[in-house]
C-alpha cells in the first residue's frame, strides 16, 4: 500500500508498486490531463509535479512516491500557475494541445525556481517538452510574459 | 485501458523520436567478447615481475571499466552527457547545471529515480530508464570523453583533476562509491561494466601499491 497526496488529497494504491505513477493518475485517479506521449521520459507529456519538482510520471514507479506530494495540472496553483494560465491564453499557444499540460508544468516549475527566466533558462527547462506542433516560439514568449507579469 | 487509448498519432512520434535517438542496433549488439566481461584478478599480476610493468598491466586492466561507455557517458567533455554502448548525446537535451545535477527545470531527477526504473509495454530495444540516488555527472575537470588510458590515468592521480583525492581515496571511490558501483548494475537492457566492483578496486589497489604507472597513451 502507497499513501501519497495528490493535488492535496490523502490517496492511497495498493496495487502493482512497479505500477507507473501515471497510470494511477490517469487510469485510476481518473485525472486525464496529464498525458502519455512515449513511456520513456523522452517526450515530457506526463510532467508532474512531485514533491514541488517537475518529473515524468511515466518513468517514476508507484512505489516510490510514499508519502511524496503529487501536483498535476489539475491541480497546480499559485502565482506562477495563475501566471502562465493568463500567458498562456494570452497568447492562445495551443495548436493540438495534446503536450500542452506537461509544457505548462514544466514552465510553472521553472518560473517557482527562476522568476525571471532568460531565453537560455528556457531552452534548458523545456528541452524535454517536445512539441509535434512547433508551438515553441509561443511558449517561449508566454513564459517570458508570465515573468514579466509576475514581477508586476 | 485508457493508457492504451491515450497513445495518439503524437505519441507515436513521440516514441518513435525518443527509441530512434536513445537506441540503436549497437546497444544490443555489446557482448561482442567474453573477455570484455570479466576482469582478470589482481593477484593473477604478481607474475610480472618489473613492478612498473605490473603496474601498467593492472592499470590497462583496469581501463576496460574505466573506458567504458557506461563510465565514460557521464564524464563528458562538454557540458551534455552521452547515452547509450554507442556514447551518443543524451536525449532529451540536458546540461550539467550546478554540481552536474542539471538546469533548473531539467535536472537529473526530472527523469531518473534512486533506482533503476523498468519501463512497460515498450520496444525490445528498451527496457530501463537508469538510477541510482548519487545520479549526476562528473566535474569537468574530470571529463574523460576523448581522452586516453594514459590521459585519465595522469589524471586521476592529479587532485586538480580528481577532485582533491589522495591515492588511497582513488581507491575507496573506485571499489566503494555507489555510483561508480552502478556501472556493474545498470538496469535491464544496459551491458554493465567487466567484472566485479570488488575486483575493479582490488586491481586500482595494486595499481597504486605498485607505483600507479601511467600507460604513455
Amino acid at each position: 500500500m502507497v499513501t501519497f497526496t495528490l493535488n492535496g488529497q490523502e490517496r492511497t494504491f495498493d496495487g502493482d508498486p512497479d505500477t507507473p505513477l501515471l497510470w494511477v493518475i490517469r487510469d485510476f485517479e481518473k485525472l486525464t490531463g496529464t498525458k502519455y506521449g512515449c513511456g520513456v521520459a523522452q517526450c515530457g507529456a506526463c510532467t508532474v509535479h512531485l514533491d514541488g519538482m517537475p518529473r515524468r510520471s511515466c518513468v517514476t514507479t508507484i512505489a516510490t512516491i510514499e508519502g511524496s506530494e503529487v501536483v498535476t495540472i489539475e491541480g497546480v496553483s499559485g502565482t506562477e500557475a495563475d501566471a502562465v494560465k493568463t500567458a498562456w491564453t494570452g497568447l492562445d499557444v495551443p495548436q493540438c494541445g495534446y503536450c500542452q499540460s506537461g509544457q505548462i508544468m514544466s514552465a510553472v516549475a521553472l518560473l517557482q525556481m527562476v522568476p525571471k527566466p532568460t531565453d537560455a533558462d528556457i531552452d534548458g527547462a523545456m528541452a524535454g517538452n517536445i512539441c509535434r506542433c512547433a508551438t515553441y516560439h509561443r511558449i517561449r514568449a508566454a513564459i517570458h510574459n508570465a515573468a514579466s507579469a509576475m514581477e508586476g | 485501458m485508457n493508457w492504451k487509448l491515450a497513445i495518439t498519432g503524437l505519441a507515436a512520434v513521440c516514441l518513435f523520436v525518443g527509441v530512434g535517438t536513445v537506441l540503436s542496433p549497437a546497444s544490443v549488439a555489446q557482448d561482442a567478447k567474453a573477455d570484455a566481461k570479466t576482469l582478470k584478478p589482481a593477484a593473477s599480476f604478481q607474475s610480472i615481475a618489473d613492478e612498473r610493468e605490473r603496474s601498467l598491466a593492472l592499470f590497462q586492466e583496469a581501463g576496460k571499466v574505466i573506458q567504458h561507455p557506461r563510465c565514460v557517458n557521464c564524464h563528458p567533455a562538454t557540458d551534455r552527457p552521452l547515452q547509450g554502448a554507442n556514447m551518443h548525446p543524451h536525449q532529451p537535451p540536458v546540461f550539467r547545471g550546478d554540481g552536474g545535477m542539471g538546469l533548473p527545470g531539467m535536472q537529473c531527477t526530472t527523469c531518473h529515480s534512486a533506482e533503476n526504473t523498468p519501463v512497460i509495454g515498450q520496444a525490445d530495444t528498451i527496457k530501463s530508464i537508469p538510477g541510482n540516488p548519487a545520479w549526476h555527472l562528473a566535474p569537468v575537470e574530470m571529463a574523460w570523453v576523448g581522452k586516453s588510458l594514459g590521459q585519465i590515468c595522469q589524471q586521476i592521480k592529479d587532485p586538480a583533476r580528481n577532485g582533491g583525492k589522495t591515492m588511497d581515496e582513488i581507491v575507496e571511490h573506485m571499489a566503494h562509491d555507489e555510483l561508480v558501483g552502478w556501472g556493474w548494475n545498470p538496469g535491464a537492457g544496459r551491458q554493465p561494466v567487466p567484472g566485479t566492483q570488488a575486483e575493479f578496486g582490488e586491481l586500482i589497489n595494486a595499481w597504486v601499491k605498485s607505483g600507479a604507472a601511467c600507460p604513455a597513451s
